[in-house]
């Protein structure tokens, strides 16, 4: 029962779900609606779960002096520092002013924003030491790369602003999305509608169990 | 161009984290790994206070607190969007995600997980046939002459492009003859689409490094 | 010493240090280079111009502070075009990162056009739960949210006397820097509610949303800094966006450069390697 419980609900769960998106009548609407509130509900639960985790492997490395057991406890410190303020602060923690917001604010968008700024150096050393053209295909890639970078910034245009607006860069970009790129990801997106669909289904049935890991 | 730094405390603390992320950049370093442990645990505390006001707090507990009060009827009396006492499952069900702390119990979370994968499994089956299959389907079905050669050349283009790309992906059969070279046509379609997914990707990272030295440069240093 | 031999000692600090200074140079000291919009840009910008004055908008910010410089120019943009229309705007946010930032952008906005929270407009916060929220604001709006960023009960405010949900909304703009986002709104939303839509994403995701642009499930689109760029020029603002492209404009070139450098620095030792 441990496992045929869970996927006759997965079942049951999700063909209500696929008979929701059919029938607007309220025997199915509303019983759908409680599904979904219910899910997000658990989703917030699982939220919680996720940092209690967290916690708990760092308490660990911490108490056992595992290599970086110092950075660890930096860790914990802002966790517990963030958890505590929020909920001390109640349900105006994000107002201005506060200290929750302070911590946001300051600490983690400053932090967040620096985090992704970094890549923008990375892929310069990327485009120089790892982009390499040896196949027809690679070159394709390269050509249609270096014509919409330039085509999408305003540099490109002066660049090319004697051409006759067909030959201009950024007219070449909006027709390399419109046209060839249009059509190779629609063929994508509907490649993978179908393994969605599949998957969604074979789930559904209980043909994949993969999300019931672990030993009964 | 003069300096006015600011006289926020808050900003201070923001670039010099900000520099201490950057100064990775040299070589990893203890201000690095300080500065990105900090960020991980202020982040996970972050989400856990978010979703305890937002959705905990205003969709659990105020309704079933409401529905127990005795002001508002019965509390197992349901409408569309007010679950009442009903919401006692949902509520159970996420405390029982807790159990996967104890090896011995595990198994019971399965029981939540089984509720999540049923609704989110069937939301995306429904939302991709409709929007990603059909509808794109529909509208790749469109006149190859218009009345206009460059528009008619575009929508031939386009139509061998988006069914050579599509036969690249059946997999079924071995890439020769007459598929082998319709995929390969395929192959530089979905090369072309690559490089402009590059070329954006280049965009979107240096719009970031610009975002943050206008920080740098206008609200902490205040050049201007 | 060869071109190959010296791409290949070259420290790869430097070419942060080049990149540094292509982004740092003309932020301080612009070159002021034109924008013109693409027809997405302009596709979007019509929309809301096509809009009744009076309208009620739905805004779904869902972006958080890592990629703030290309989506806050857009939601700051879109508000004011939005104020300008007297449009009542709604605002949720589903991106978790995101609840505070959105909030500032909001308000500092609003307070610039004189617009009051609660009867003008009114930020309805985060909710978790992804694609189930979206669906769920088809039932009710105030029913998924009910309490808004401040922790006011949403069913007290006039601005929500008139919405229920999609069908109480003339336009959905969708701004989002990933999961859960337009592509989520245009699978859940626009198929089953048909409302219209129209989207900012950051230009990771602007490639893989132009099918739904071709079929009309999305209306028009702002892609990354430079989709921003162009709409605050369509809209006569120069706003942090327009601020950036010069800077952008130089790191591209210097991109383009990186790639064309290091392959002929290949193909040059390898025709030594050859002879």
């Amino acid at each position: 029962m441990k496992r045929e419980i869970p996927l006759f609900v997965t079942a049951a769960v999700g063909l209500f779900m696929i008979l929701s998106f059919f029938v607007p009548h309220q025997a199915v609407s509303v019983p759908a609606d409680f599904l979904q509130q219910s899910a997000i509900i658990i989703v917030a639960f699982g939220i919680v779960l996720g940092g209690a985790n967290l916690l708990r492997v760092n308490l660990e490395a911490v108490v056992r002096r595992q290599p970086g057991w110092t950075y660890k406890l930096v860790l914990i410190a802002g966790l517990v520092v963030t958890v505590a303020l929020g909920l001390i602060e109640g349900r105006d923690f994000q107002a201005a002013g506060t200290r929750s917001t302070w911590i946001y604010d300051q600490v983690y968008s400053s932090m967040s924003s620096a985090m992704f700024a970094l890549l923008a150096f990375f892929i310069a050393s990327a485009a120089f030491r790892a982009f390499r053209i040896r196949t027809t295909e690679a070159a394709l890639l390269a050509v249609a790369a270096l014509i919409v970078m330039m085509g999408r910034v305003p540099l490109g245009g002066v660049l090319t602003a004697g051409l006759p607006h067909e030959l201009r860069i950024e007219t070449l970009a909006q027709w390399i999305l419109d046209v060839p790129q249009n059509a190779a990801n629609r063929a994508i997106l509907i490649g993978a509608a179908l393994g969605v669909m599949a998957t969604g289904l074979r789930v559904i049935l209980g043909i994949e169990r993969s999300y019931l890991s672990g030993e009964d | 161009m003069s300096p006015h730094p600011s006289p926020d405390l808050g900003v201070w603390v923001a670039a010099a984290l900000t520099l201490c992320i950057f100064s990775f950049l040299y070589k990893e370093n203890p201000f690095y790994r300080f500065a990105e442990h900090l960020f991980v645990g202020v982040s996970a505390g972050y989400y856990i206070v978010l979703n305890f006001w937002t959705v905990l707090v205003a969709n659990l507990w105020d309704p079933l607190a409401g529905a127990f009060d005795g002001r508002q009827g019965s509390p197992f009396a349901v409408h569309l969007g007010d679950y009442r006492a009903f919401l006692l499952l949902p509520a159970l069900l996420g405390l029982l995600l807790f159990s996967r702390f104890l090896p011995r119990y595990a198994w019971v979370a399965r029981w939540s997980l089984a509720v999540i994968i049923g609704v989110y499994a069937g939301l995306k089956t429904t939302g991709f046939a409709q929007s990603d299959f059909v509808a794109q389907v529909h509208g790749s079905i469109q006149p190859l002459w218009t009345g206009h050669w460059g528009s008619s050349i575009n929508a031939w283009i386009f139509t061998i492009g988006l069914v050579t790309s599509l036969l690249f992906f059946y997999f079924s059969r071995e890439h020769n003859g007459a598929l082998g070279s319709a995929s390969r046509v395929g192959v530089f379609f979905l090369m072309v689409s690559f490089g402009a997914g590059y070329g954006y990707t280049v965009m979107s990272r240096i719009s970031l490094l610009i975002g943050r030295f206008q920080f740098l440069l206008f609200d902490w240093l205040g050049l201007r | 010493m060869s071109l190959a031999a010296f791409f290949e000692r070259l420290d790869r600090r430097w070419i942060y240090v080049i990149m540094a200074l292509l982004v740092l140079v003309p932020l301080l000291w612009p070159l002021n280079l034109p924008l013109e919009a693409s027809p997405p840009v302009r596709a979007y910008h019509d929309a809301i111009a096509a809009l009744p004055p009076g309208s009620t908008v739905l805004m779904s910010c869902d972006f958080d502070p890592a990629s703030r410089p290309e989506l806050e120019p857009m939601t700051r943009t879109t508000l004011r075009q939005l104020f300008r229309k007297h449009c009542k705007v709604v605002v949720v946010v589903l991106y978790p990162g995101g609840a505070r930032l959105v909030d500032g952008i909001v308000q500092d906005v609003a307070r610039e056009n004189r617009q009051v929270d609660g009867v003008d407009y009114v930020n309805l916060g985060y909710k978790a739960g992804n694609e189930a929220v979206m669906v769920l604001m088809g039932q009710s709006i105030a029913g998924t949210f009910p309490r808004d960023h401040s922790g006011r009960d949403v069913t007290g405010l006039p601005i929500m006397q008139s919405v229920r949900n999609y069908s109480s909304c003339a336009l959905l703009v969708s701004l989002s820097v990933g999961y859960p986002g337009t592509k989520e709104y245009v699978q859940q939303v626009q198929g089953r509610f048909h409302i219209p839509i129209i989207s900012g994403v950051t230009a990771v995701s602007a490639p893989t949303l132009y099918p739904y642009l071709q079929t009309g499930q999305l209306s028009g689109m702002l892609g990354g800094m430079a989709g921003a760029a162009e709409y605050e020029d369509l809209r006569l603002e120069r706003g942090m966006a327009s601020r950036g492209m010069d800077a952008q404009s130089l790191a591209h070139l210097f991109i383009a450069l990186c790639i064309v450098l290091g392959n002929l620095a290949q193909w040059e030792r390898k025709r030594k390697e050859a002879a």
